[in-house]
């Protein structure tokens, strides 16, 4: 850093406090990460391509360069490893270059995998603290619940996904909602067992307190233990959310989903279309970083209204 | 007072001051025991405790730890059982005496609620106790001017010191105007510059509104300069090995802790707290 500020300081004034804010900032370091990812990338693409160009190649007959096989690796049609900007082409062309209501819009998938996404994670969250409250303030439930919970996360989610679908579709629920309790599944565990933690985080003289103020039980409940589990449950929302995302495309895959991101990347798989495949994995992380970072954004704002040091 | 309309369960009314001196005691323990069930076996916490804090006392409780004398105030507070004997606060079971909010309680720690400003901490009892808005609003400007910290209405108790902390608790607990006030080495975490002005100040207050205090401590000085009464309790099984009247008057500035009247007083404490301890 401090080689960067005094090269800085030789240079022009804008310039120089632009590398300053560089080397001061997150952004230097985040694309240095980056670019050392890409270049590991590109690597990698050229050598896992290669066999099959090389067939290529002999076939026709032709003669080859390194340059040549560098420049035809990274622009095969279904390369083992798609090249990143080949990646980015495709995510560019499925979704600014595409009508939104396409279905070879990326866009179109992401939302349909968004709202079975938000839609579980808000059943989950709410469940979550349900079972939490109840957990809490109950001790048959403390006893008898926390195991099955506990249970039911060991159980493969790729394996119960197709059973959960089947059962509802029987009982005559099928769309957004059997999908969406995929990721109820999923998302309401990091909240019970984060607002068990957070319902129980005030300490034993505020309890006390609450005592000697003779506070009926909700009153305990909405002035202290409810502002008390608030962190916790931003922290286990951040978690929730994600592996809703992640529940929603595991239930695309098993039901034969013709839309999300999930039928997008079975269909990618179906055709070889390695590309496609990636493409729908990069809208998936890029909706995870957005949905987390919703999340962080409503922490920060109740921090700041609750007093927080940040 | 207007307070009962606006209480669910009104303090006992404070009108009768007077006449109630002579009645009944504050707070009266008959043959007080009380044995907690652990790990390793019973561990007597209170044994056999007589005890009348009269109103308008200053009761402090001495001893060293394991001596019973938080316990005792818990007992008090109905935050804990007695296994055998009496208590009564008010001439009610500490029960009945909690549900009628008889008694503040000041924690060892400030035990403040985070999210919430100083102003809102003070509230805090009242808001559970269903006061107007109105009400609320002049109690806690009231409480908190007498522990001096208007001003501090809108900070968040991380902004204020240890010392500024523990006076909230303290408005908190006077908020609500009960006519007793318990308070369990309040002052215990505090560095004794602190300490020394925290006391002058609750001497202050306690003159100022003529209340109950039972005020539980490990300093000698501490309870000889706030006391009328000094309570000398010793260890395993927690039981009371004398109790101090102080002949102090009751206007005691700070330097009253060099006359040979307070030294002599200290001394008698110190001599109980010996004997409890030699008889192990």
């Amino acid at each position: 850093m401090s080689v960067t500020a005094s090269a800085a300081n030789t240079g022009a004034a804008p310039a120089a406090s632009l590398l300053r804010r560089l080397g001061q900032g997150k952004a230097l370091p985040v694309s240095l990460v980056v670019a050392a990812i890409l270049l590991i990338w590109y690597g990698f693409t050229v050598y896992l391509n290669t066999p099959w160009q090389i067939g290529v190649y002999e076939r026709a007959g032709a003669e080859w360069t390194a340059a040549d096989l560098v420049r035809d690796t990274m622009a095969q049609d279904r390369p083992v490893l798609p090249a990143p900007h080949q990646v980015v082409a495709e995510i560019w062309k499925t979704t600014v270059e595409t009508r939104p209501t396409s279905n070879r819009s990326l866009l179109k998938h992401a939302w349909i995998t968004l709202s079975s996404t938000l839609l579980g994670f808000a059943i989950g969250t709410l469940l979550g603290v349900l079972l939490a409250v109840g957990i809490v303030h109950n001790r048959a439930m403390d006893r008898s619940v926390m195991p099955w919970v506990i249970a039911s996360q060991t159980i493969p989610i790729l394996a119960i996904a197709p059973m959960i679908i089947v059962v509802l579709n029987a009982v005559g629920l099928s769309g957004l909602l059997p999908k969406a309790l995929i990721s109820t599944y999923l998302s309401f565990f990091p909240v019970v067992v984060g607002m068990v933690k957070g319902f129980r985080s005030p300490e034993a003289i505020q309890l006390d307190l609450m005592r000697t103020y003779n506070a009926s039980r909700p009153q305990v409940f909405f002035k202290l233990r409810w502002p008390a589990a608030l962190p916790y449950l931003f922290t286990s929302m951040k978690v929730a959310v994600a592996i809703s995302l992640v529940g929603a495309i595991v239930g695309e895959l098993p039901t034969g989903a013709v839309a999300g991101l999930g039928a997008r990347l079975l269909a990618g798989s179906y055709y070889g279309q390695t590309i496609q495949i990636w493409a729908a994995l990069f809208m998936a992380a890029a909706l995870a970083a957005i949905l987390v970072a919703l999340v962080g954004l409503g922490q920060r704002l109740v921090t700041a209204r609750m007093g927080g040091r940040s | 007072m207007n307070v009962a309309t606006n209480t669910p369960t009104p303090n006992p009314s404070p009108q009768g001051r007077g006449e109630r001196i002579a009645q009944a005691p504050v707070v009266e323990a008959r043959g007080l025991s009380l044995t907690f069930e652990t790990n390793d076996g019973p561990v007597q916490a209170l044994s056999n405790v007589d005890l009348t804090v009269g109103k308008g006392e200053f009761v402090s409780f001495i001893g060293p730890s394991g001596c019973g004398k938080t316990t005792f105030l818990r007992v008090v507070a109905d935050l804990e059982q007695p296994t055998a004997g009496h208590v009564s606060v008010n001439g009610l079971s500490p029960e009945a005496a909690r549900r009628a909010r008889a008694y503040g309680y000041v924690f060892q720690a400030a035990g403040l609620f985070p999210w919430r400003t100083i102003e809102k901490n003070v509230a805090l009892p009242l808001e559970i106790m269903g006061f107007s808005a109105a009400e609320q609003k002049e109690r806690v400007a009231r409480t908190l001017a007498l522990v001096n910290l208007t001003g501090f209405e809108r900070k968040y108790p991380w902004q204020l010191s240890g010392g500024m902390q523990q006076r909230a608790s303290i408005a908190r607990a006077l908020a609500f105007d009960a006519d007793l006030l318990l308070m369990d080495e309040p002052f215990g975490a505090l560095d004794e510059i602190v300490r020394d002005h925290l006391n002058e100040q609750l001497l202050k207050l306690w003159a100022r509104t003529d209340k109950t205090i039972c005020f539980v401590t490990h300093s000698i000085p501490e309870a000889v300069y706030l006391s009328t009464k000094i309570v000398v309790m010793s260890p395993r099984p927690g039981r009371v090995t004398d109790i101090i009247e102080s002949t102090l008057p009751k206007e005691r500035p700070l330097d009253i802790r060099e006359t040979p009247e307070f030294l002599e007083i200290a001394h008698r404490v110190r001599e109980g707290l010996r004997a409890g301890m030699g008889d192990e």
